[in-house]
């Protein structure tokens, strides 16, 4: 079964055909990659699916519900979660306090209450345990390094525990140590019950994470399958060669 | 060695040291008629206390979300004018009970403030201050052209009480006034720490990556725009009581919203102290010195000179840079000994005490 189901998804900026009606589905329970050469799509078929842009065509199906349309807060507390390209965290916030923005917001009583923090705090940083970046709960998130933040990233787009996470690259830009605990940490959530769907150009890294890798090209999905059938798949060679 | 200890600022002795400037604060601002209660102090303090509940409510909107709005004076304005009006058309006696009036102005303020906010929040940075002035002069526009409603130009008489002679009459506008202050610094610190507080200060930080997280920001922004709306707008109304006549240019003046975000930058943006502090300073320093050179145009150059200062030299404002100040004293306090004690110390380099993070735990 699957948990997020893209048919016909269309999007053009201008002259640029950037999804041009590209089908895709991520089943649940899964990791699936979503590969493609530069320029290929990738990111603004995330931000098609978590409503930050809207399409020009086609639908967005979660679980039973179309979401196409729906604003990314919406979106969100619907139960998919996404992380950014470059990693974004509030710079003037704390580690910590980055990790209670997401925190679920139900009704006006909970919104102004002042109580409740005690439970999320201890919840937020058994999370930043998991990541092991306790140690900077306390400093602004403007301080961190990259790797940090890429960490804090991930912590906190966990805490309303949604059960899509999209992540734009996850290991770029990270060093081959970091880069081996966050893969482990994606696995670690996944067995724990999140569905994750990632871009990432580490060909060793979606390899060893994927259970299913989608392949986009100019907008469309190429190919599709597990890792091993992708990479021999002879329209993916062409794809990334540039023929 | 004790004398270090004495002198330790722990995080416990800064919040006791907090407690008791508020205490002392808060018992010279209720007592403070019976010290000096000639005229041109408590009126002084009539404006003082004013500017502080101004800029605090402000800031709910420029602090927490960094949308900065330069037309507030709309909802100052328009607040002042429906005091007026209802005052007026109600045929009230003046004396204690026009004072209702004031939640009733702050109501019809809130509708206002739903109409401009749900137009200038579809933009963004730049384009928000313009629209928002924009407002505000349309406002004004609209007070000196309802002639039949406001009487334009000529002003807006409203009734006082001739019982409130002599030295008397500011005493009951200043405690309003200063209720109204302490309602606006409550609202702001309650938000401050609630989870609505914190999403407002994502909002400031990154408002894409809030909407990525849930944040509802549409609604929370308006919130806080409504808010700071409705206060400020109760405090126009008790103004318009205090100084008996409106004239459009008075009431909607650009300086007025200039004063209040000035007033918190200066103090801190985005805490609740800084506001307080920043209407403390500036607000007597201007009457000062309107009053030594003749209520000419020259405060607009302090004021362009206190603007120009806090850019240059406390671009972050009081509040934070001697929190700041303290942090890295404390810190430096803290690291002092063990560096010096031994030279094999293992001192890590640019981790933070885990103190801090507790401390932080502590209060978001
Ligand atoms: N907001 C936008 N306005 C105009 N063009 C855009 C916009 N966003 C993306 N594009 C264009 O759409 C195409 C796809 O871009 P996208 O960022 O989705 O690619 P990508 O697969 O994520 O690439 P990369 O691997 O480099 O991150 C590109 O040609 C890009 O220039
Ligand atoms: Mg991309």
């Amino acid at each position: 079964m699957s948990l997020l189901e893209v048919k016909d998804l269309s999007k053009r900026f201008g002259g640029v055909v950037a999804v041009d009606s590209c089908s895709l589905s991520v089943p649940a329970g899964s990791i699936t990659g979503l590969i493609g050469p530069n320029g290929s799509g990738k990111t603004t078929i995330f931000n098609l699916v978590t409503g930050f842009i809207a399409p020009d065509g086609g639908e967005v199906h979660f679980k039973t519900r179309s979401i196409a349309g729906l604003g990314p807060d919406r979106i969100y507390a619907l139960g998919i979660g996404r992380t950014f390209q470059l990693a974004r965290i509030f710079p003037r916030l704390t580690a910590l306090e980055n990790m209670l923005v997401p925190v679920r917001r139900a009704g006006l009583r909970a919104l102004l209450s002042q109580g409740q923090w005690g439970h999320e705090k201890e919840r937020a940083m058994e999370m930043l345990a998991f990541m092991d970046i306790s140690q900077v709960a306390g400093t602004l998130g403007g301080a961190l390094s990259y790797g940090q933040r890429k960490l804090l990233e991930l912590a906190a787009v966990m805490m309303a525990g949604p059960e899509l996470v999209l992540l734009d690259e996850p290991a770029g830009g990270v060093n081959p140590a970091l880069l081996e605990r966050i893969a482990e940490r994606i696995r670690q959530l996944n067995q724990q019950g999140t569905t994750f769907l990632l871009v990432e150009h580490n060909m060793g890294f979606v390899m060893n994470l994927c259970h299913e890798v989608v392949v986009v090209h100019q907008g469309r999905a190429i190919a599709k399958g597990n890792p091993r059938e992708v990479r021999e798949n002879p329209a993916v060679l062409d794809a990334y060669l540039g023929t | 060695m004790s004398g270090t200890r004495t002198l330790a600022i722990t995080p416990g002795r800064v919040t006791a040291l907090k407690g008791l400037a508020m205490l002392l604060v808060a018992i010279l601002a209720l007592i403070l008629p019976l010290i000096a209660p000639d005229p041109a102090t408590t009126g002084m303090a009539v404006f003082t206390v004013m500017y502080i509940g101004l800029a605090s409510a402000w800031n709910i909107m420029g602090g927490y979300t960094g949308y900065i709005s330069l037309g507030h004076a709309a909802f100052f304005g328009f607040g002042a004018y429906s005091f007026g009006l209802m005052i007026n058309h109600l045929n009230m006696a003046p004396g204690y009970l026009p004072f209702v009036l004031v939640p009733v102005a702050g109501l019809l303020t809130a509708a206002l403030a739903v109409g401009i906010g749900w137009v200038a929040l579809r933009t963004r940075a730049a384009t928000f201050v313009i629209v928002t002035i924009a407002f505000m002069f349309m406002l004004q526009l609209l007070g000196e052209n309802l002639v039949k409603l406001t009487g334009g130009g000529a002003g807006l008489a409203l009734p006082y009480s001739h019982d409130w002679g002599g030295d008397f009459f500011n005493i009951p506008y200043y405690y309003a006034m200063l209720a109204l202050a302490v309602l606006t610094i409550g609202v702001s610190w309650w938000i401050r720490r609630s989870k609505f507080g914190l999403g407002l200060l994502a909002i400031r930080d990154d408002e894409d990556k809030a909407l990525a997280v849930g944040v509802p920001t549409r609604s929370f922004k308006l919130t806080a725009f409504v808010i700071s709306a409705v206060l400020v707008g109760m405090i126009g109304a008790v103004y318009a009581y205090y100084v008996t006549y409106l004239y459009p240019q008075f009431a909607f003046d650009p300086l007025i919203g200039i004063s209040m975000v000035l007033m918190a930058f200066l103090g801190g943006l985005g805490t609740v102290s800084g506001p307080v502090i920043g209407a403390l300073l500036l607000e007597p320093a201007q009457m000062e010195f309107a009053y030594r050179f003749g209520a000419s145009r020259l405060y607009l150059v302090f004021y362009a000179a206190v603007f120009l200062i806090v850019i240059l030299l406390l671009p972050r404002g009081i509040v934070p840079s001697v929190a700041d100040l303290v942090h890295s004293w404390r810190r430096r306090r803290q690291a002092g000994p063990t560096a010096g004690g031994s030279r094999n110390a293992p001192v890590s380099a640019g981790e933070e005490p885990p103190a801090t993070a507790q401390q932080r735990l502590a209060s978001p």
